[in-house]
């Protein structure tokens, strides 16, 4: 069981983050929220809305309310930025060539690459694919952004511009955003609202100067990046001086 | 070791089963691709066809040359080298052709696809399609299975021919047959029901070539160890398949 009495709300035009170590799941939580999953207990629901009780084609007319954001970008590696940016458009609509063109220039706009749009996928940098696999999320205009692990591998630059083009498409667009992360600096930047997930539940949730001023060791000990704690250092292992010695069987 | 053998059986029954509930959901996505999305097939055939040709017309001249001189080595001894055409013909057309097209193409084609389709998982490419609500199976593996179905029996064509180019060489221009009786006991011996024989089975091994190639890239574990696997099972899985299914089908025609 990854989850136990997990309960988070998402509110609407706000940016929600999910918290947590390495391995408490976080990257599942938002498989589950997607319906990439099904969880074997409990509901999520989206509007009122059970999604475990969705047909495919509701499940897919949902989808297109969403977009999201990979932690590698998962750009189609045999298109162009414009026509990755341009396929869910094509996918999803009639609309004329010369509107495609119009809509997906002025995406890429928004997150500073429209001069990129003639690059292929493995010509970008982690924080251009990054940025254009955000232009592709946003293109169908959703009501929500899911963003797993924005800020992983980036430069300082481009961990910033991310930072800002979250909070920016949030507030401009209207939309609801749930950011995963463990980059504590990076995500009280931007968070109306923090959830730390640890152990299979919330351990803590509020804003972020909020979480700061817990007194709960865990919540101490993420946010300020305290090497050992409730969550230890050392991985289970035998006795130290047993095994080195060469008594532990092994 | 019982017990193993159960549950290695029990193994193999399931993913047989998922294996045609597959078959049955690309065949369900075929028609509205075919129909709306041509030109996505047309993109695959390229891919699987025609960069394929190469190898298939070089084997092809060289199979074709073997046959040549081995038919010519046996042949003169009962004094029959002229019909070392039909024999040519006849292999080619109704075995070697589709068994080492299908063969080929599982080496070139079938690996391409199913290391392109894993490496897309290990990417999450196709998640990525999952949540921009397009179904991955109908966009991605529908048009390349197509695209590897229709490849197949032309290019089993191709290398029949070539493979005629190749005997004719050697027994006419290099061994001495006489080029009317090469061809005219072709034409006597070679019948429709050959021909028909042939596109049947390079059908066939189209349909079991493409499917399992994009059956493992689709099942691979995403990672570089598991799309190297997923590539290697599609061939070695397509090679016992093909001379099976080659084996059931030559029983079929001789029976009837």
């Amino acid at each position: 069981m990854i989850f136990k009495n997990l309960n988070v709300n998402i509110m609407r035009g706000q940016v929600t983050a999910i918290m947590g170590p390495s391995g408490t799941g976080k990257t599942t939580l938002l498989r589950l929220i997607t319906r990439q999953l099904l969880p074997d207990k409990g509901v999520i629901l989206i509007d009122g809305q059970d999604i475990s009780q969705l047909s495919t084609k509701e499940l897919y007319q949902l989808r297109k309310r969403f977009g999201m954001l990979f932690q590698n970008g998962a750009l189609l590696t045999d298109l162009n930025v414009f026509e990755n940016v341009a396929f869910p458009l094509r996918e999803h609509t009639d609309l004329p060539d010369r509107l495609i063109r119009h809509i997906v220039l002025t995406k890429l706009h928004a997150v500073g690459l429209r001069g990129a749009a003639d690059m292929m996928p493995e010509e970008l940098s982690g924080g251009m694919a990054r940025r254009v696999a955000l232009a592709r999320a946003m293109v169908m205009d959703p009501e929500i952004i899911i963003y797993d692990e924005p800020f992983v591998g980036l430069d300082p630059i481009s961990m910033g511009v991310i930072v800002r083009l979250v909070r920016r498409m949030n507030d401009a667009l209207g939309i609801s955003s749930i950011v995963v992360s463990h980059d504590v600096q990076e995500i009280n930047t931007v968070a109306d609202c923090s959830y730390l997930i640890s152990d299979g539940h919330v351990a803590a949730f509020g804003r972020p100067d909020e979480l700061h001023k817990a007194q709960s060791e865990i919540v101490r000990q993420f946010m300020h990046g305290m090497a050992d704690g409730p969550v230890p250092f050392h991985f289970a292992a035998p006795d130290y001086t047993e095994q080195l010695l060469g008594r532990d069987g092994g | 070791m019982i017990r193993d053998l159960y549950y290695s059986l029990i193994g193999f029954l399931r993913t047989f089963g998922a294996l045609q509930f597959f078959f049955l959901r690309l065949l369900a996505g075929s028609p509205s691709i075919l129909v709306n999305r041509f030109s996505l097939v047309v993109q695959q055939i390229f891919n699987t066809g025609a960069l394929s040709l190469v190898i298939i017309m070089v084997s092809g001249f060289f199979v074709g040359g073997v046959l040549g001189l081995q038919g010519y080595d046996s042949l003169v001894k009962f004094n029959a080298a002229d019909s070392v055409g039909a024999v040519a013909a006849l292999s080619l057309v109704k075995e070697l052709g589709p068994v080492v097209t299908a063969l080929l193409f599982a080496g070139r084609a079938g690996t391409a696809l199913s290391s392109e389709i894993g490496l897309m998982k290990a990417t999450d490419q196709l998640s990525a399609m999952e949540m921009m609500a397009i179904n991955p199976i109908n966009r991605v593996l529908v048009p390349r299975f197509l695209g590897g179905v229709i490849s197949m029996p032309m290019l089993a064509a191709v290398f029949s021919m070539v493979g005629l180019l190749g005997a004719y060489v050697v027994s006419v221009v290099l061994l001495g047959v006489d080029f009317g009786a090469f061809w005219e006991q072709m034409q006597v011996n070679v019948e429709p029901g050959d021909i028909r024989e042939g596109i049947i089975k390079s059908i066939v091994f189209g349909i079991i070539a493409s499917l399992l190639a994009v059956w493992e890239g689709y099942h691979a574990v995403p990672t570089a160890e598991g799309v190297g696997r997923a590539t290697t099972r599609s061939v070695v899985k397509t090679a016992i398949a093909v001379l099976i299914f080659d084996f059931m089908i030559t029983a079929i025609f001789l029976n009837s």
